[in-house]
Formats: C-alpha cells, sequence, structure tokens
C-alpha cells in the first residue's frame, strides 16, 4: 500500500507540473496584456515598461515559469513586495494580493458547497437507483428514470434563478444564499447553503439513480447473486450484501471524479447564488489575465482531481479483494 | 406405488417475453429417490436448467408461469410462499452451478459464503459456523482448511473453486443437490475427480442428486438414471444401463451417435444430429423432433407431424417416439 501510494504521489506531482506548464504557455498565447491591464486605461509607455518589469513579464518565458516553479518549493523575492515563503504561488497581478492567502480564503466555499451537495446526491441518486433496479419494468422504476431524464436535463442557471425568485425573495422559504463560515455557526452555515447544495445536486442525483439502477440491474443478474438466492439467503439480504457490493465498485469511481470536478469550482452554481468560491476566482483570473490567480486555480482543481482519482484507487482494495496488491 | 423423494409432474414453464410465449418446459414429469442420480442430458435450451432453477422456486414469478407439481418430500413447492422457500433452499435442497468462478461472490471469503448458509438455516453462532465451513472444506478434499478458509475465491483454482461450490451446498446436508453441468467450466482430470467426491459424498449422506449436464460420459459414470430431454419435454427415461445400452428414441441415436470415441478415426467427421435446436416459441407440432428426425415416413404419413407422442410405458424406461418397438429394434440394427 505504501509503495502503491508513493508510486502514486510522485506520478501526481509530474502530472500538476505538466498542467501547469501547459496552463503557462498557453496563457502567453492568448493575445492580451497583462502589463497594460495592471497599469490601467491611460498608461505611458514608460509606466506600462515598469509595470511589465514589476509583474516580471520582462522575462524570458522559461524564466518566468522556473521562477514561478522555484516559488512554490523554496520561496521567492519580489521587488516592492519583500520575501514570499514557499509555498509561494505570488501575488495577483491585479490587486497585488498574496494567491496563496486568496485561494485558502475561497477554498471553504467552495468546499462547503460540494461536500454538502455530494452528501445529498450519493444518499438520495444510490438509493432511488437501488428502489427503481428492485422494482425493475414497474411503475416505481419508470417514474424514476422519467424524473431522472428530467432532472438531468435541468440547468443550474435555471432551476436556480427559478429557486431563489419563489423561495426566496418572494416566498422567504429559505435562508439567502451565502456562505458563513461553518466554525463559527453550522445552523447558519448550513441555511445559507441549503438552496445552492439543492440545486447542485439535482443534477447530480438523476445521473448517480440512473448509474446505480443500471449497475444494480446487472448485479443481480450476476451468478453469484443468483447463488446467495439458492443458498436461501434473505431478499433483502440478498440485495444489501452481495449486489450492492458490485454497484458500489462503479458508483464510488464516478463520485471520486465528480468530486474532483466540484472542488476545482462549481463555477456556474457559485455564480448563480453568488458565493466567493474557487470556481468564480478561476473565471475572473481569465478575463483579468491574473496568471498567478489562474495558476493557482489550475494547480487546485487538478490537484483535486489527482488527489481523489488516488483516493477511489485506494479504496477499491477495500471493496474488492481482488485488487488487493499483495 | 409411493411418491419419490423428488416429485415432478407435468411440470410446465412459461416465460412471457416481448417476442413471444417460450414454453421452455412442458409436461415434464420425472422421480428422483434418495441415495440416487438422476442424470438429465439434452442440448442447450432443451429445459434442463430451467427444471432445475424451477425446483428451487428460483424463478421470477412475474416472468416465470409455473404449473403442475413439484413435491418434495410429499410438500408442493410451486405456489409456497418465499418465506418457505428460502427455507428449504440450501437447507434441504441445495444446488451447485456451472461456472465456479463467478458463481461464488468475488467480495466475501470462501470460508463466509459456506458458514452464512450454516448460520442462516441453523442459526448457529459465527464461530460454529467457520469451524463447519473448516470441516466441509475438510470433506470435500481442500488441503490446508484452515488457512484456504480464509481464502477469497479468486485465489482458488478452478476445481478447489467447484469443492468450495459442493462444500457450500452440502454444509446443511441437503436431501436434495442439484448439480447443473457441475464440471462443464473444468479440465477433464479435475473434472473425475470432482464427480468422484459428489458420489462418495452421496454415498456418506444417502443424497438425492439431480445431475444436468450435456455430457452422455458423465451420465455413464456417475448417474442411476437418465432423463433425456428435447425441447423441454423428456423423450426418453430408464436406468442408465436401458437409456445407454438400448436407447429406443431417435433424439438418443443421435446423441450418441454424435460422441467421437477414442475407437473412431482421427479424420472421421463428427456426425451431430442434424438441424439446430428448435425455437421454443413456435415449438414445431406433433412430435417436436419431427424436423430433425431421420424416420417420421416409417411411423406414418402424418403421425410425427401432427401427434404429439407421450412417454410410455408410465414407468421404467419409456420414451416419446411413434416408431413402433419393433420397427426401432429394427433400425437399430
Amino acid at each position: 500500500m505504501l509503495r502503491f501510494l508513493t508510486r502514486r504521489a510522485i506520478g501526481a506531482v509530474l502530472t500538476l507540473v505538466i498542467i501547469a506548464a501547459v496552463t503557462f504557455f498557453l496563457f502567453f498565447a492568448v493575445p492580451a496584456d497583462p502589463a497594460r491591464l495592471a497599469c490601467g486605461k491611460a498608461c505611458p509607455p514608460e509606466l506600462l515598461e515598469q509595470a511589465r518589469h514589476n509583474l516580471g513579464l520582462d522575462q524570458p518565458l522559461f524564466a518566468q515559469f522556473t521562477a514561478w516553479l522555484t516559488g512554490i518549493f523554496a520561496g521567492r523575492d519580489y521587488a516592492g513586495l519583500g520575501h514570499c515563503p514557499a509555498p509561494c504561488l505570488g501575488y495577483s497581478f491585479v490587486n497585488r494580493a498574496p494567491v496563496l492567502e486568496t485561494i485558502l480564503d475561497r477554498l471553504p466555499v467552495t468546499v462547503s458547497l460540494t461536500i454538502g451537495a455530494a452528501v445529498i446526491f450519493l444518499l438520495f441518486g444510490v438509493a432511488t437507483g437501488i428502489v427503481a433496479a428492485l422494482n425493475q419494468g414497474r411503475p416505481l422504476d419508470k417514474i424514476t428514470s422519467v424524473s431522472s431524464l428530467v432532472g438531468s436535463s435541468l440547468q443550474i442557471y435555471f432551476v436556480g434563478t427559478l429557486a431563489l425568485y419563489f423561495l426566496v425573495y418572494e416566498n422567504q422559504i429559505l435562508a439567502r444564499p451565502q456562505y458563513l463560515p461553518f466554525t463559527e455557526d453550522p445552523l447558519a452555515w448550513a441555511a445559507g447553503l441549503t438552496l445552492p447544495w439543492v440545486v447542485l445536486s439535482i443534477i447530480f442525483t438523476a445521473g448517480y439513480t440512473r448509474m446505480t439502477r443500471s449497475t444494480m440491474v446487472e448485479q443481480l443478474g450476476e451468478d453469484y447473486v443468483r447463488t446467495a438466492r439458492a443458498k436461501g439467503m434473505k431478499a433483502r439480504s440478498v440485495t444489501l450484501r452481495f449486489a450492492l457490493r458490485g454497484t458500489l465498485t462503479t458508483v464510488i469511481t464516478i463520485f471520486g471524479v465528480d468530486l474532483g470536478a466540484l472542488i476545482g469550482g462549481a463555477i456556474i452554481t457559485e455564480t448563480t447564488f453568488g458565493l466567493q468560491g474557487l470556481g468564480r476566482l478561476s473565471i475572473n483570473a481569465v478575463t483579468d489575465s491574473d496568471l498567478p490567480v489562474l495558476m493557482a486555480t489550475v494547480l487546485v482543481a487538478a490537484g483535486a482531481i489527482i488527489v481523489f482519482n488516488i483516493v477511489v484507487d485506494a479504496l477499491y482494495a477495500f471493496i474488492d479483494p481482488r485488487v488487493r496488491l499483495n | 406405488m409411493s411418491t419419490p423423494f423428488l416429485s415432478v409432474q407435468d411440470l410446465t414453464v412459461d416465460f412471457h417475453t416481448e417476442d413471444g410465449v417460450v414454453h421452455a418446459v412442458d409436461g415434464l414429469s420425472f422421480g428422483v429417490e434418495k441415495g440416487t442420480t438422476l442424470g438429465v442430458v439434452g442440448e442447450s435450451g432443451s429445459g434442463k436448467s430451467v427444471t432445475a432453477l424451477a425446483v428451487l422456486g428460483l424463478h421470477s414469478p412475474e416472468t416465470a408461469k409455473m404449473s403442475g407439481g413439484i413435491l418434495l418430500d410429499g410438500r408442493e413447492l410451486i405456489g409456497a410462499p418465499r418465506s418457505v422457500m428460502e427455507r428449504i433452499r440450501g437447507n434441504k435442497a441445495a444446488m451447485i452451478f456451472q461456472d465456479p468462478l463467478t458463481s461464488l461472490s468475488p467480495y466475501h471469503t470462501i470460508g463466509r459464503q459456506i458458514g452464512e448458509v450454516f448460520r442462516r438455516h441453523t442459526g448457529a453462532s459465527r464461530a460454529a459456523a467457520r469451524d463447519r465451513a473448516i470441516e466441509m472444506l475438510t470433506r470435500v478434499g481442500i488441503p490446508q482448511p484452515k488457512l484456504r478458509v480464509d481464502d477469497y475465491p479468486h485465489q482458488f483454482s478452478g476445481g478447489m473453486r467447484q469443492r468450495a461450490m459442493i462444500a457450500m451446498a452440502l454444509v446443511c446436508d441437503p436431501d436434495l443437490l442439484i448439480a447443473d453441468e457441475p464440471t462443464t467450466a473444468l479440465d477433464v482430470t479435475v473434472q473425475a475427480q470432482i464427480l468422484d467426491l459428489l458420489r462418495d459424498l452421496q454415498e456418506q449422506t444417502g443424497t438425492a442428486i439431480i445431475l444436468i449436464t450435456h455430457d452422455l460420459g458423465v451420465v455413464a459414470n456417475t448417474a442411476h438414471e437418465v432423463l433425456v430431454m428435447y425441447a423441454g419435454r423428456a423423450v426418453e427415461r430408464g436406468t442408465v444401463r436401458e437409456v445407454l445400452g438400448e436407447p429406443h428414441h431417435p433424439y438418443t441415436w443421435g446423441l450418441l451417435a454424435s460422441m467421437p470415441r477414442l475407437s473412431t478415426p482421427v479424420d472421421a467427421p463428427l456426425r451431430p444430429v442434424r438441424g439446430t435446436p428448435p425455437s421454443l416459441i413456435n415449438v414445431p407440432s406433433g412430435c417436436p423432433f419431427h424436423p430433425r428426425c431421420d424416420y417420421p415416413a416409417l411411423a406414418g404419413p402424418e403421425l410425427c407431424r401432427t401427434e404429439r407422442p407421450e412417454l410410455s410405458p408410465r414407468h421404467g424406461h419409456g420414451d416419446a417416439c411413434h416408431l413402433t418397438l419393433a420397427q426401432k429394434q429394427e433400425i437399430v440394427r
């Protein structure tokens, strides 16, 4: 297991460096000048040159990239801003705020949004999927499959806006979506995020219902499920102990990928509900040509996906003895 | 005449599908006594496995319509409540399947899969069930049972998996064991070992065994009685000596002729039963075998096509064919 994790960790770091490099050089392929944006509209040439120098943009591209990379591991010194200790992600081009702090400030919003929604869509999606599979072909199954089709066709900005209008502004049934730190007031935290959680989970729930249903139907047809019935095991135990076990493997795979992607930023949800999470941060970084922030959000997003993939692979070993690595 | 330990009477199993009604088993009757083995043979799709699953009540009542009677130790199983069937399965009547790799759960240890049947039907403790599992593994000849009891199926070889399946089926000392092609997925030497094992265990416990196979060699070595099935019906029934020694039905002749022998020259072509097994949605009229039979003209012009032959005589060596005994003997000669 330790060897597996070490190998995967090295692979993860390499992947991240490659992703960072690709992002970095793609950024400069875009014909936007960060220095001009930083300097303002009426910017005389000498000031523009000064801004370019301050942002380090007058250096060769490769030198800029290695400076950024070594900054993460060893820290780095900035003219006029002093030393930035490792892990140094630099300072925003736009407001000179330290990027690491900005990320750490925004990350809890996105993590809270993700965790809450994930709990809802995982539990609800898997449960309805199981019910549908066990009632295969009956009305309950058909109702489930139609509603999951409808659910997965909905768009967050559409449902979210309608929900905001009817449930929050018109009728005050739910609290206005906002992020309040969990550590200060867990109830207010949950109340502020309820609507985003529900809306974000609607679309995912539908996917999980359909995936659970189809995998479960497949599992119920497996030979070893038939054996369990031939042994006289109770119907419920056949479902839960035998068929569900195989279904979990598939569900966890997709769940890991989804979680990773969501931690990178639920851009549409955050925008719809005005939450200041990583998703909005990354979108703003792109429009502002804010390279240091953009690099950091890409790193977090890619890192989350890689980490969750490793977690999923490790979980396989617990679920399926055939994958155990000894 | 008393009712046999397992008595199947006029069993019919229909599956309602989108393409029509599949008559998987159509008016099948047979009996098995304790301590004896009935070999059920026939091509794929002849209704062997469907019959086996029907005996244990493993068909979904929504898709399979069953009628007739299945009496186990005098008790009617068709229409029995699910809870009753769950108590019988694995306890009084057990089953082993063709492919031991897919038929064992990959997620649970061998010991647990054997032990849970015991716990389910006897209420034994976890520790007692584990001891029982080790005892069963010893009985079926797994080496180092105390270590292997904690293995997963993928750590076992094919033959050992089938031994574990047998251990699992026999853990509650069932009176009836249905073995659905238990050796098909195994190589020949292992096949012989498994059949020997089944025979030994039967001598010890007096279990009635239904051995489903398409291998007549297996039947010849293991079974006491034979039932030859075609299109969901019994076409010939009798002792092994009768059916394999003096077969009466043209289909049985075909099956026997299709078996390559060591004495046949290597370059001699195989002699399959000509034609293909019939569709069970549109079963041929009259005798279902008549489109593939070589002798319908002998029995009389339209007889085989219009009239369904019944298995006769009702007891002993019987076959379902319009040919007279004299005609059959003439053909065989």
